[in-house]
């Protein structure tokens, strides 16, 4: 057990206690939490710094607004249903169309309006906040998945989750749903994750529920070497939510969808740790490596363009045979 | 150096906390192990006379300091007479007076000791002078002399000098000198006081003492004569009987010197009786008594001032930091995740009035049976609060329904559910409820166990006798408690569940 510890302590990974002492405690001022825990406030900002959010339709705050819920929802045929504080991806409704009335969730079911009133009644009365404070309701733009990832996850919201170190993106992961995490991209829950090569944007080695895997276990298609395109562009977004949320270490979420590109989707001032798992690399030696950088860029651009060259993968994972480079292929959807 | 504030806070406190219990321990005497007891002894004497109608006095010899003893209280029933306590050279007297007085009168002195094992029994005094060497008679004079002489020549000190001469002096089969001098010594006054008259032929300084041997339901006891002897820095006690060296456990020195135990006047027919008797009592409650006499402020203002029932609530409350203690154990040095942070240890609390199995067996009923509820609520869309709400009023009625059935099956512990805190019962239901609903049932059973688990160990490490007594007598330990919850507030190192879960990465890099 002792001789585990050490060889954990050598491989210098991240544990829970030394991330919430030496780095979220010291790189994270409390006062700025709720400019991330509160998603309305961080697409707000975002918004207004010129970040590419998901559009917001509307926004429920009190039990009476669900009675407009109809109006609200007039004209809109797909949208998401989120708490404003929600945590881990819970009380997320996406509901990709409607028929007669009632409306399609993501996986397939069928639900009446005052099923969705119910569930946007149960946000307001905290059930998915942290501490299980009183909330609001978000409704906004469903995001239309880049196809890149459409063999490779089932159901659900494939996301890219970078830590943005003091600025600089140290370590991504995409995170690919499973039937297992019911369409959500936690890794708690099931989800796939999937390490990224800082340099080049393309998708190396995988971990699903803390072992390693090469394959999706749903669909069964190979992972490795898919290229995320825009990646340059991504991670520069990543780079500018440090201004957005004055926050050190911090885990930004982003989507890519199909006509606007890479979306912010949240901030998150506690990041997991299993980001290591998917890379198989420590995340202590990068945070390291930028603190013995001294004095970082001020622009976000080198920031990021600093971020992509520090940890870069000396030899980039080989492209899957299907994707040409810096270019977006369309699969075949299931 | 890292975190030198913290570390030195936590070295403060602890230092605090250690201080503290070392003062109680060693000048208050509060025992480190429960049920620690000590003998006490209650000692009576009753003095019977007979009053002539006009003024009488009584002047009798009380104990004063006793060696080996810890004097917890003193009574004294004097009927008509007036009562003073005077100090008389080394001992202490009461005087009963009266101003008119007639009949049969009984005056009663009553002391309570406890034997006080590591208390000082060295009885130091300065040098006495050294008496002169008597003018014996003859032949007296002769075997006096020749009997010393003997005894030196035998002997290293005034201690071997005093035992050999007690010896010799009452041996079964005595030569004829000691036969000669224990002629005239025909009983237990005499016998002593010829000894010391021959000691002061050796012109070494004894006195005369008068004790008391305790034997448990003892009446109509009377006082013995015993022996010490000064050797240039205290003095030494010896039984004059046997040689004897010192008091024993049972022992009690009433007075020192020849006087009469009892002098009087105006009174006829006095007659003093001893009797005594041997309880146990719990050292804490000594303890106590022994600070009140000191007057020690750290004791008079602890939790023992407090009403007995305000006591016994504390007794419970000062586990908690213990039960903190573990739950921040387990959960940053060990990673197990449970149901609200200090859920585990309310059940903890709980599990001490149902005892452990009962209480394991309880909390799962109660659980799966409002969880059932909980998931059948959920059909109904209720809002937040009106469905904890719900969810509390059946399990008050579950808690109930079982109390009821296990008193009807005479199953008595079952009726201890009703300790059960049932509001965090409600929270962990409907906390379980939605893991089960986003995270499925294996994380929910998962953290229902980990809750659990926590719970049974928080149970047997806050609950142990000798942790329970530990914390309430000596609440400052609970500084060192903070001091350490402090310290690991600060620990940055892995978890073991870690270990777990980093093991394929650690194995991968180990074959790369």
């Amino acid at each position: 057990m002792i001789r585990f510890f050490r060889r954990l302590r050598e491989a210098r990974l991240l544990g829970m206690n030394q991330r919430n002492a030496d780095y979220i405690m010291r790189c994270n001022p409390r006062c700025y939490y709720p400019l991330v825990d509160d998603k309305l406030t961080t697409k707000r900002r975002a918004e207004a710094a010129g970040i590419n959010v998901p559009r917001l339709y509307g926004v429920i705050e009190i039990e009476h607004q669900i009675r407009r819920l109809p109006e609200l929802l007039q004209g809109v045929d797909d949208f998401v249903v989120k708490p404003a504080h929600g945590a881990g991806g819970n009380g997320i409704l996406v509901i990709t169309g409607s028929r007669n009335g009632r409306y399609r969730r993501g996986n397939g079911l069928l639900m009446e309006l005052d099923e969705i009133g119910h569930h946007i009644s149960n946000i307001l009365s905290g059930m998915h906040s942290l501490g299980g404070q009183p909330d609001k309701a978000m409704i906004e733009q469903r995001v239309v998945f880049d196809p890149l990832f459409d063999r490779v996850s089932y159901q659900g919201v494939p996301d890219i989750r970078t830590i943005v170190y003091q600025g600089v993106p140290v370590m991504a992961m995409v995170r690919l749903p499973t039937r297992m995490s019911d369409g959500k991209a936690n890794l708690h829950q099931g989800a796939v994750g999937v390490g990224l090569d800082m340099g080049t944007g393309r998708t190396t080695t995988a971990v699903w529920k803390n072992t390693f895997v090469d394959t999706h276990p749903d669909t069964g298609e190979p992972i490795a070497g898919l290229k995320i395109p825009a990646w340059d562009t991504l991670v520069e977004l990543a780079a500018r939510c440090h201004g957005l949320a004055h926050l050190g270490y911090l885990g930004v979420d982003v989507v890519l969808d199909r006509h606007r590109g890479p979306l912010v989707l949240e901030l998150n001032a506690r990041p997991g740790l299993s980001i290591q798992l998917a890379n198989r690399s420590s995340l202590l030696k990068r945070l390291d490596r930028v603190d013995a950088l001294g004095s970082l860029p001020a622009n976000p651009a080198d920031r990021a363009r600093l971020g992509r060259e520090l940890f870069a993968l000396p030899s980039p994972p080989e492209p899957q045979q299907q994707t040409q480079p810096d270019k977006v292929v369309e699969f075949p959807r299931m | 150096m890292k975190n030198l504030h913290l570390k030195l806070l936590a070295l403060t406190l602890c230092a605090l906390g250690a201080a503290g219990t070392w003062y109680k321990v060693s000048v208050i005497g509060l025992p480190l192990q429960p049920d620690a007891e000590t003998l006490v002894w209650t000692v009576e004497a009753r003095i019977n006379f007979r009053a002539e109608g006009g003024p009488s006095q009584l002047h009798f010899h009380i104990p004063s300091g006793p060696l080996g003893f810890t004097v917890l209280g003193e009574d004294f029933v004097s009927g008509p007479y007036g009562l003073a306590r005077e100090v008389d050279g080394n001992n202490r007297v009461a005087l009963w007076t009266a101003r008119r007085a007639s009949g049969e009168q009984s005056l009663y002195y009553r002391i309570r000791l406890a034997e006080d094992r590591n208390g000082n029994d060295l009885l130091t005094g300065p040098q006495p002078p050294f008496p002169a060497v008597p003018d014996y008679p003859e032949p007296y004079g002769s075997a006096a002399m020749a009997l010393l002489e003997d005894v030196r020549q035998e002997s290293a000190d005034i201690a071997s000098f005093t035992r050999r001469l007690l010896l010799r002096y009452n041996a079964d089969t005595p030569d004829e000198g000691v036969k000669l001098l224990r002629e005239e010594a025909d009983n237990d006054l005499e016998h002593t006081r010829n000894i010391i008259h021959i000691l002061a032929g050796a012109r070494i300084p004894a006195r005369m003492v008068m004790v008391l041997q305790l034997r448990d339901r003892m009446r109509r006891g009377n006082l013995e004569s015993y022996l010490e002897v000064h050797n240039g820095s205290e003095w030494i006690p010896f039984n004059p009987r046997t040689g004897q060296r010192g008091y024993g456990d049972d022992l009690l020195a009433w007075y020192r010197g020849d006087a009469e135990l009892l002098t009087s006047s105006g009174i006829s027919g006095a007659q003093v009786e001893f009797s005594a008797a041997r309880t146990v009592r719990e050292m804490v409650s000594i303890a106590e008594q022994r600070a009140a006499q000191q007057g020690s402020l750290l004791m008079d203002f602890s939790l023992l001032s407090l009403p007995v029932q305000t006591q016994n609530m504390y007794r419970i409350l000062l586990m908690v930091p213990i039960g903190a203690l573990v739950m921040v154990f387990m959960r940053n040095v060990v990673g197990v995740s449970t149901f609200g942070t200090f859920m585990p240890i309310l059940i903890a609390l709980a599990f001490r009035e149902t005892q452990l199995l009962w209480g394991i067996f309880l909390f799962t009923v109660i659980v799966a049976a409002g969880l059932a509820i909980r998931f059948y609520l959920e059909n109904l869309k209720l809002l937040l609060v009106p469905r904890l709400a719900s969810v509390l009023i059946v399990v008050v009625l579950l808690l109930a329904l079982i109390s009821i059935l296990s008193h009807k099956l005479g199953l008595d512990r079952g009726l201890s559910v009703a300790l059960f805190p049932m509001v965090i019962l409600a929270m962990t239901i409907e906390r379980m409820s939605l893991v089960w609903e986003e995270h499925g049932p294996n994380e929910a059973i998962k953290q229902g166990l980990g809750s659990l688990a926590v719970a049974v160990v928080g149970y047997a490490v806050m609950f142990q006798e000798q942790l329970e007594h530990l914390i309430f007598y000596f609440p400052e330990l609970l500084l060192v408690v903070l001091a350490v919850t402090l310290l690991m507030g600060r620990y940055t190192g892995y978890r073991l569940t870690e270990l777990w879960r980093f093991r394929h990465l650690l194995r991968a890099q180990e074959r790369s």
